[in-house]
């Protein structure tokens, strides 16, 4: 699997060591075209560190990473802090590390429900409208690999099941691979080809279906996570669509049963 | 009825302001306001290195304006002290240093408020020269790396993500300010000229729905302050370098009147 040439980046037992102490250690992984590679694990567990390595943002101090040359890559940061001083439009956002033609923006936002925001500044959107800006920026770049570092955050339980649907069809369309970094497990198990559970370390990896009935993950995220579809259930008696009004339960749960059968889909597979 | 010294400080100024509008903006966007105050302070010091080996003013401030920026870097990459309490030691030390070493010298007489706040009534045609010709190439070099620069200013992680090498374009930046320093610093000397870069900028701010308008924004703004600057100073008798200042100030205010009202607006009507 290592150093495969198909591979757009791979890390070799990669470690980084800062103030004293190993942010992560001994990580092997790679990412190919048209993959879907989900890293999880709790606060502090060395995700973010990880996909830095993998962009090359942070150097290791063991092991080596390997990347494809001129790696045309789209990243989605965890997070952006615009200030007032700084007059930035989504619109030029969009083009902020590339040249993209009007009719790709259009595109771009069109395919995050973000077209509305287009002549917005950028420091006024909320945040859900920020992330999926930020998506729409790194689709815009037609990467051929996508990081996204959390990209869920702020955005509500609808809209990440539309983000995640997204970005399945952006791997389809571009057949680029795709690096997530995610809290939320039981809507990244659905559309993952391989789970990299850290802790530090990689704790276990695999299929999705692999990763949660193996003990390490139950240790690291306990009974919640095998139940997490069920809180989902609970908790949500009906949705909101992306402008708010509340949608129907047909279409709540037709959504689920999409998503269900989604899932069976991948473990037949 | 214009001498022919007011003509050269006003070509002077204007081609200061060229390129101290698109540079403050970089400055305001990336809080680099006190770091520019820091260098600026330094080119005290390079003055009089620069009187002591007798080598060219201009030169020796650019030289040292660059060497306290990348010790900076350095040191801040260290970590282990606040960079405001660097900063704050690192520009007053400049200032101190700089005096002392001047004093020490008592075999030249200095004009040392020329120095503090600038002597833009004396510029030369070389000076003139200088700053044109150093200011064009600061523009050319800006409007080559702009994306990169902006990108990084924006988020340096994606723009390093996505290969735009923001550490290279970092360095060509600082090296545009240890210029910019240099050649402004006749104009309204070094206790100045981070004002100089900073208000036309934040007064252009409230004008802009873009960053590159804002820097031409700025541009206009800090040719019309060195316009008033100057015509206020022959008019009233005031020192050239900070009326130039006070009038950025009056430009900002102005600017920023339009947003104090629409807040009130707002308020009223709820």
């Amino acid at each position: 699997m290592l150093h495969g040439k198909d591979k757009l980046v791979t890390l070799d037992n990669a470690g980084v060591f800062r103030s004293r102490r190993w942010l992560v250690k001994g990580v092997t992984m790679s990412v190919g075209a048209g993959e879907i590679i989900t890293l999880i694990g709790p606060n502090g567990s060395g995700k973010s560190t990880t996909a830095m390595i993998a962009l090359g943002l942070l150097n290791t101090d063991e092991g080596t990473t390997y990347r494809k040359e001129n790696l045309r890559v789209g990243y989605v940061p965890q997070k952006l802090s615009i200030d007032w001083t700084l007059p930035l439009t989504v619109n030029r956002f969009i083009s902020l590390t590339k040249n993209i033609s009007n009719k790709d923006i259009d595109f771009a936002l069109s395919l995050t429900d973000t077209s509305h925001l287009q002549k917005k500044e950028l420091r006024t959107l909320s945040g859900g409208e920020l992330q999926r800006v930020l998506v729409a920026r790194a689709i815009a770049v037609s990467p051929e690999l996508l990081v996204l570092d959390e990209p869920v955050q702020g955005v509500d339980f609808n809209g990440e099941a539309k983000l995640y649907g997204l970005i399945e069809e952006t791997k389809k369309r571009l057949n680029c691979g795709i690096l997530l970094i995610s809290h939320d497990l039981h809507m990244v198990m659905s559309a993952t080809d391989q789970v990299i559970c850290l802790n530090g370390h990689i704790c276990c990896s695999g299929t999705p279906e692999v990763v949660t009935s193996s003990s390490e993950f139950k240790n690291l995220f306990g009974n919640k996570a095998a139940s997490t579809i069920a809180i989902y259930q609970h908790n949500h008696n009906h949705e909101h669509s992306l402008d708010g009004s509340i949608k129907s339960k047909a279409i709540i749960e037709d959504e689920r049963n999409h998503d269900l059968n989604h899932s069976k889909d991948k473990s037949h597979a | 009825m214009l001498d022919d010294f007011f003509i050269r400080a006003l070509i002077g100024g204007i081609g200061t302001a060229l390129v101290t509008g698109p540079l403050g903006c970089f400055i305001i966007w990336r809080r680099l306001a006190y770091f520019g105050d820091t260098l600026s302070h330094s080119a005290l010091l390079g003055v009089a290195i620069a009187l002591l080996f007798e080598i060219n003013i201009t030169f020796a401030v650019f030289i040292t304006s660059l060497i306290v920026a990348f010790s900076l870097l350095l040191l801040q990459r260290g970590r282990n002290l606040p960079s405001d309490t660097l900063l704050g030691m690192l520009a007053h030390s400049a200032i101190a240093l700089g005096l002392v070493v001047l004093a020490f010298m008592t075999w030249v007489r200095v004009d040392l408020l020329g120095f503090l706040f600038g002597d833009i009534l004396s510029i030369t045609k070389t000076d003139i020269a200088v700053i044109w010709l150093g200011g064009l190439a600061v523009l050319a070099t800006l409007a080559r790396i702009w994306r990169p620069l902006f990108a990084a200013t924006v988020s340096a992680e994606i723009a390093k993500a996505e290969g735009l090498k923001p550490d290279y374009t970092n360095i060509i930046f600082m090296v545009m300010m240890a210029l910019v320093i240099a050649i402004s610093m006749k104009i309204v000397g070094v206790m100045l000229i981070t004002a100089l870069l900073i208000i036309p900028a934040a007064a252009a701010r409230s004008f802009s729905s873009s960053p590159e308008q804002m820097a031409l924004i700025a541009i206009i703004f800090g040719s019309i302050a060195v316009c008033f600057g100057l015509f206020g100073s022959l008019e009233f008798d005031t020192p050239a370098g900070p009326s130039i200042i006070v009038s950025t100030l009056l430009l900002f205010i102005i600017s920023i009147l339009p947003n104090l009202f629409s807040i009130r607006k707002k308020k009223n009507s709820i």
